[in-house]
């Protein structure tokens, strides 16, 4: 009876928490251009979604190119600089780890709007106009603290002995990092990148302040945008949908994965 | 291994740049005048107004609501679903963490769209509503990861003690879990008390938010009023991060 109430409860929190998104979804299916308004059933909006065949869908598509390539550059530096700091980090003693790990938690617990003006009155300050190269710069500020904080367990479980060891051996310092060091940190690495990634793709905020006015856009501002321009434009119905249920498959997909391999393991 | 403590180096000159420096610009605009004079006229400008003020108290009365809300709805979820005896599925958890990896602005927007069509008046109820479906994820996942990793043994020791099952929840489980909420507590309190888009998709406009008046004033070129205001939530900000440091040193004491 308990687990009945339980389960009802869970249940009823999911069907509202999800309304909004299966509302969208669902009418993802119709042409209305007015949301809830139903049409009739259609995949138009999705067809002209990848067809391109709707307004402005050029500046849609170079919102979402924008925001890959942005993601993309500033999480593979963020991982590089992450991972060559925490090397440093787990290395250093007293007031300069100190000093270094507090300035390192600053732009995780700042608020995004905090972090967007600040950088945003840097280049104001150093008349650095704004553009790719302040919004990849902004989105390394943030993203690089994760992948530190991914990477530094990773060293402080290490037995440091094993690097010495490969010295011992006759390793050159440089084929120890790589082959003794590196694959110990990979997982780290692996994980502060996806971190770094999301949460550039994520970013709407610090984006918003840092992009100037030369018409940058990622796919966070250009809804904004066109949210404030009066209505979401009909082919963002399928894009959402499309988002979701892929972020969900996969999810859902990794989480299966550990629930199965922690079975096998306690099988063992 | 010794050498390797100059790598941080670089990171240490790129976290003075890019995090020190703009801090301590926003400092430096928020005392200044548009002539560049120094000057205490922005925080004059800010006390004296009484809309900004009113603004300013509605933002951390919203806050604190939408972190209250989430409490009382977020605990009893994060409960059931730790609790192996009344959920069993994986995928649960699953479907709450879900939206934390979805764009918060497309979210909200969807929140918006259907309160819109089922008819709802777009204002504080809405707005409240909306921060609610935004963050609650945000308080389940942290009370939930504690939970889980809850010691089983003190609820048994305390039962096998004499303690009935409500006196066990309230005595023992909840007091441990405490971490988890607070964390929840920062990880909900924070974005509510900053944000700005979402405030503006969630009442048409109608109400602004203390996060909307600062990003008004930079983007009108007021950068100094901005960075007055700015300075404002910061000091919010570290007010907030402090008590959870505070309450952190006490658990820790007590363990």
């Amino acid at each position: 009876m308990k687990r009945f109430f339980a389960q009802c409860y869970i249940w009823l929190l999911l069907v509202v928490l999800y309304a909004p998104i299966v509302f969208i979804a669902v009418f993802s299916f119709t042409e209305s251009k007015v949301l809830g308004n139903w049409t009739g059933f259609s995949t138009k909006l999705y067809t002209n979604l990848f067809t391109g065949d709707m307004q402005g869908s050029g500046s849609l598509m170079s919102a979402i190119q924008n925001t890959l390539l942005i993601a993309l550059v500033a999480a593979s530096i963020s991982t590089l600089i992450g991972t060559i700091a925490a090397i440093g980090i787990h290395n250093m003693k007293g007031r300069g780890k100190q000093a270094i790990t507090f300035l390192n938690n600053i732009p995780m617990l700042n608020p995004d709007i905090i972090t967007g003006v600040s950088l945003f009155l840097l280049f104001v300050f150093l008349h650095i106009s704004q553009g790719y190269t302040t919004v990849i710069l902004a989105h390394i500020t943030f993203c690089t603290p994760y992948v530190v904080l991914s990477v530094l367990p990773k060293l402080t479980q290490m037995n440091p002995n094993i690097y010495e060891a490969a010295l011992d051996l006759g390793a050159t310092p440089f084929y120890a990092l790589r082959k003794v060091l590196l694959p110990i940190l990979k997982p780290g690495m692996v994980s502060g990148f996806i971190l770094a990634f999301t949460m550039s793709l994520d970013d709407f905020a610090v984006t918003f302040f840092t992009r100037g006015t030369i018409g940058l856009d990622t796919l966070s501002t250009y809804i904004y945008t066109d949210a404030r321009k009066g209505g979401l434009t009909p082919e963002l119905r399928p894009m959402i949908t499309i988002l979701f249920v892929g972020i969900l498959a996969l999810l859902i997909i990794i989480n299966l994965r550990k629930a199965r391999a922690a079975e096998k393991a306690n099988a063992k | 291994m010794t050498k390797r403590s100059t790598w941080a180096l670089p990171y240490a000159i790129f976290l003075v740049l890019f995090v020190a420096l703009p801090l301590i610009l926003i400092m430096f605009y928020a005392f200044r005048d548009a002539g560049g004079d120094f000057t205490f006229g922005n925080f004059v400008k800010f006390f004296t107004d009484k809309d900004a003020i009113e603004t300013f108290a509605l933002s951390l009365e919203v806050a604190i609501e939408n972190t209250g809300i989430c409490i009382l709805l977020g605990y009893p979820a994060a409960w059931i679903l730790a609790n192996k005896k009344l959920n069993k599925s994986a995928v649960t958890i699953v479907l709450f963490i879900m939206p934390m990896w979805i764009n918060a602005l497309m979210r909200t927007l969807a929140t918006a769209e259907l309160f819109n069509v089922l008819g709802f008046q777009l204002g504080k109820g809405t707005l409240l509503a909306g921060m609610v479906y935004d963050y609650l994820p945000f308080m389940i996942y942290p009370i939930y990861n504690i939970l889980e990793k809850m010691d089983k043994s003190y609820a048994e020791a305390a039962s096998d003690l004499g303690a009935t099952p409500w006196q066990v929840f309230w005595k023992v489980q909840v007091p441990l879990s405490m971490p988890g909420v607070i964390s929840g507590i920062m990880m909900v309190f924070m974005p509510t008390v900053s944000t700005f888009a979402i405030s503006e998709f969630l009442t048409n406009n109608k109400i602004k938010l203390f996060g909307t008046i600062i990003q008004e004033n930079i983007n009108s070129g007021m950068w100094n009023y901005g960075a007055a205001l700015s300075l404002v939530m910061l000091v919010i900000i570290g007010i907030t991060s402090l008590l959870q440091d505070s309450k952190k040193n006490l658990n820790e004491g007590r363990v």
